[in-house]
């Protein structure tokens, strides 16, 4: 009998092995076909956002008028249609406090004349969003000052440098004193529970009160110069001919995108990066910027490792170096398995459970005592959400430690030991660095994943606008009891959260391409230390 | 069949006189679990001499060798039976010092296993885990043991490099000149030169042949021409027992027993 795979010419080309480099070849096509277009959606999206695109004025047959930023353009439906046109624009007309809403779509069909007025400005205000205007006038108190946009400009420096001093005397002066009073307040407590000395309580008493009125003293100060900003306020024109009253003080920053070249227009583009990456947020987290979020990140990813990659080695020693190979050591390893593949909610009720209520719990009373009820670290905080973490990529860590261990080939370690070399001599001398590359991709690997996980942070310590970073100059500098804001929850937050969500998806995008950016940066160092290490050893075994 | 014929005719195998004997096997067998390797060996090596092992694979010469240094220590179902003296001491017994011994038995493996370190920590190594810092003493070492293995004009110029990119006979010269680093008084070598090609082979062998002026080599080899060109004394082993040791001219040119001509004429094995 002739062999099945002989017959016919579509057996011939299967014998040539082509049609399976081709399933092969096409899988993998797929699948980076698949992650390019993730990626390249959110660069689309999110790098766009900060670019100050040209102001449209409208003016409808009917003799409305809006004035926006172009936000988007669909086909409306044709169930929907009422006009001749096909197509609407979505424009943000800003305005919140006069319009009410952001955004307003505009029938194509509705359209008398689309212009590009040169003289419209965009206020970025720190409270309801942005405000699309003609500037009318500067005024100081009752008296007008000038109309020029220079003049507005420079007083728009003076009054942002104001509100800096106004912004650390609260957060440093003020927050320094708080701190005072309220650590005076638990002493106080303390003597009273404990002999009661009223000599004490006293003294106690007297130093507070200096507090109080050194805050006094700030309180005016802060007072004044609110005042001296308040008294700034700009008369602006709407498209519809009204004129407001917005106050200098309010506003982040003013420019006129109908008159700004490719170079203006950029230097605008980057200074909202700037202020995206190194600033706070403001309104509830959809505008301003996120640098507590990237902090919170980064020091979260920095703790987890320190906290997983030395256990994870160390039990991968023993798995692998000492333990007797038999049953149980397999059991271990199954199950070392397995606990990487525990949905990291369960790892997430756990720490909450025994990082925080349990060890968190027991070192309030023993050390916080005086505190309670109000917790210090019986409640969640970057350090049991590091833990828990670390908990959840502790067996990622051991099993390519382990791994990385048995690739170093038998005959080193027996070289070293003919050499006179102790087991741990050995050890600590050939085979760790002989595994060194390979467990820093394990480092690799836990770094990956723990910074991409937010579910067990929610409930360990995630907050959306913590107040404080987890480090700062105030004696002892860490505090891991904090609550801190993680780039993951952050995107949860202002994508599902935030009560204006059609101007906050693009944050949504741009954090998206930040948190990703971090993880490949974070990446990219160990990558680069493990390259290094490679050529130092030659890399001809690992 | 010759196993059971061997195990019945003859208990005793054929060995000379050695006159100052470092290395004193006697009675030793050992078993992996229930199956034993080794019968009863008895046999003595003579310092300073180059001394061969040979046989087919699995005859328990490399395990043999390993006993000398008590590097079947690692295998968690070996079990020894018998007594292996260097320098009249039992290196079995139990308050015997095994850091020590290997301190005196340096070994070569059939595969280069250079650390991966640069050259210079490959071979300061046995000085370094030994306490011996003093850079002098380690600079000292390292050109006296590279001359040794003749390796030091060619690799004088890198030893900060890493020993990883060095040739394949390269990285074993490397191994013998790290073994002699910390001047041991036995060398074992288990088939030094079966991944070699026969230039580095050559040169491994001129090596030996330098090193026997000071150092008493015992080696593993499957190459009878091998044997022949370096060793003084050849031990032929079968299925785990010592058939017959001789000097190795005698050995190759008139050997006692019909099964070692067999064998050492390439008859059988």
């Amino acid at each position: 009998m002739k062999n099945l795979l002989n017959r016919g010419p579509s057996a011939q080309v299967w014998k040539t092995g082509v049609p399976f480099i081709w399933l092969t070849g096409s899988a993998l096509a797929l699948c980076l076909l698949m992650i390019t277009g993730l990626v390249a959606l959110v660069m689309y999206n999110g790098t766009g956002f900060f670019w100050p695109s040209d102001i449209e004025a409208v003016i409808f047959k009917d003799g409305r008028k809006a004035m926006g930023q172009r936000w988007d353009k669909q086909e409306i439906p044709a169930s929907n249609r009422t006009g001749s046109g096909q197509f609407r624009i979505q424009l943000k007309v800003g305005n919140r406090d006069v319009y009410g809403s952001d955004f307003q779509w505009i029938d194509e069909s509705d359209i008398q004349s689309t212009d590009y007025p040169v003289d419209a400005v965009v206020f970025e205000r720190r409270e309801w969003g942005n405000f699309y205007g003609f500037v009318e006038a500067l005024y100081e108190g009752e008296n007008r000052v000038s109309n020029t946009w220079d003049v507005l400009q420079a007083q728009l420096d003076k009054t942002r440098e104001r509100h800096e001093q106004i912004r650390q005397i609260e957060k440093d002066a003020i927050g320094d004193l708080n701190r005072q009073i309220e650590s005076l307040r638990l002493k106080k407590r303390e003597i009273e529970f404990g002999d009661g000395n009223a000599d004490e309580i006293d003294a106690i008493d007297r130093e507070s009160r200096s507090y109080w009125e050194a805050y006094e003293r700030l309180a005016d100060q802060l007072a004044q110069l609110r005042a001296a900003n308040e008294i700034y306020r700009i008369d602006v024109r709407l498209i519809g001919g009204e004129v407001r009253q917005i106050a200098t003080a309010d506003v982040v920053r003013a420019y006129r995108p109908n008159r700004l070249g490719m170079l203006g227009k950029t230097s605008v583009y980057l200074s909202r990066v700037g202020e995206f990456l190194f600033d706070e947020p403001r309104e509830s987290n959809t505008e301003g910027g996120v640098f507590p979020a990237i902090f919170g990140t980064v020091m979260m990813v920095f703790l987890m490792s320190l906290a997983a990659v030395p256990f994870g080695i160390l039990a991968a020693l023993y798995l692998r170096e000492y333990a007797r190979q038999g049953i149980l050591v397999r059991v271990i390893r199954i199950a070392v398995n397995n606990l990487a593949g525990v949905p990291s909610i369960v790892f997430g009720m756990f720490g909450l459970g025994f990082f925080v209520y349990g060890i968190g719990g027991s070192i309030d009373q023993f050390f916080f005592s005086e505190a309670l009820p109000a917790p210090t670290y019986g409640t969640g905080g970057i350090l049991w959400a590091s833990l828990t973490l670390a908990l959840l990529t502790v067996p990622v860590m051991i099993v390519s430690a382990e791994e990385a261990l048995s690739a170093v080939p038998s005959d080193v370690r027996a070289g070293s030991l003919a050499l006179g070399a102790t087991k741990l001599q050995t050890i600590l001398r050939v085979v760790l660095p002989g595994a060194l590359p390979g467990i820093l991709t394990g480092i690799i690997l836990v770094i990956a994943r723990g910074a991409g996980e937010v579910a067990p942070l929610m409930i360990t310590g995630v907050v959306k606008l913590a107040p404080a970073l987890p480090v700062d100059g105030i004696w002892p500098f860490f505090h891991l009891e904090r609550k801190f804001m993680h780039l993951g929850f952050h995107i949860y937050d202002v994508g599902f959260q935030s009560p204006n969500v059609e101007a906050a998806r693009p944050m949504v995008y741009t954090t998206t391409l930040l948190l990703m950016g971090i993880v490949l940066a974070l990446n990219l160092v160990a990558i680069l230390v493990r390259n290094r290490l490679r050529k130092r050893f030659g890399g001809a075994t690992f | 069949m010759a196993e059971a014929e061997l195990a019945n005719t003859r208990s005793e195998a054929i060995v000379p006189d050695i006159q100052n004997p470092i290395v004193t096997v006697s009675n030793l067998s050992l078993y992996y679990g229930e199956t034993q390797a080794l019968f009863d060996i008895d046999m003595q090596i003579p310092e300073h001499r180059v001394t061969a092992l040979i046989g087919p694979s699995g005859c328990g010469k490399s395990t043999l060798l390993r006993c000398m240094n008590r590097l079947n220590d690692l295998i968690d179902s070996v079990r020894i039976k018998g007594v292996v003296e260097i320098d009249n001491d039992d290196i079995y017994n139990s308050g015997y010092d095994v850091i020590s011994l290997r301190r005196q038995v340096g070994m070569v493996f059939q595969k280069s296993n250079p650390f991966p370190k640069s050259i210079y920590e490959n071979l300061v190594y046995g000085l370094r885990i030994a306490g011996e810092n003093r850079r002098a003493v380690l600079d000292e070492v390292v050109e006296r043991s590279l001359q040794a293995a003749a390796l030091w004009d060619e690799v004088k110029d890198r030893l900060d490099e890493s020993a990883l990119g060095l040739s394949g006979g390269q990285q074993q010269r490397l191994c013998i000149a790290r073994a002699i680093a910390v001047e041991p008084a036995v060398i074992l070598m288990d088939e030094p030169c079966s991944a070699l090609d026969p230039i580095a082979t050559g040169r491994i062998e001129e090596t030996i042949e330098e090193l026997k002026k000071q150092y008493t080599i015992v080696i593993v080899t499957h190459n009878m021409q091998q044997a022949s060109r370096i060793s003084d004394y050849t031990a032929f082993f079968y299925l785990g027992r010592l058939i017959e040791m001789a000097e190795t001219s005698e050995m190759f040119t008139n050997p006692q027993l019909e099964q070692t001509e067999d064998y050492v004429t390439g008859r059988f094995g």
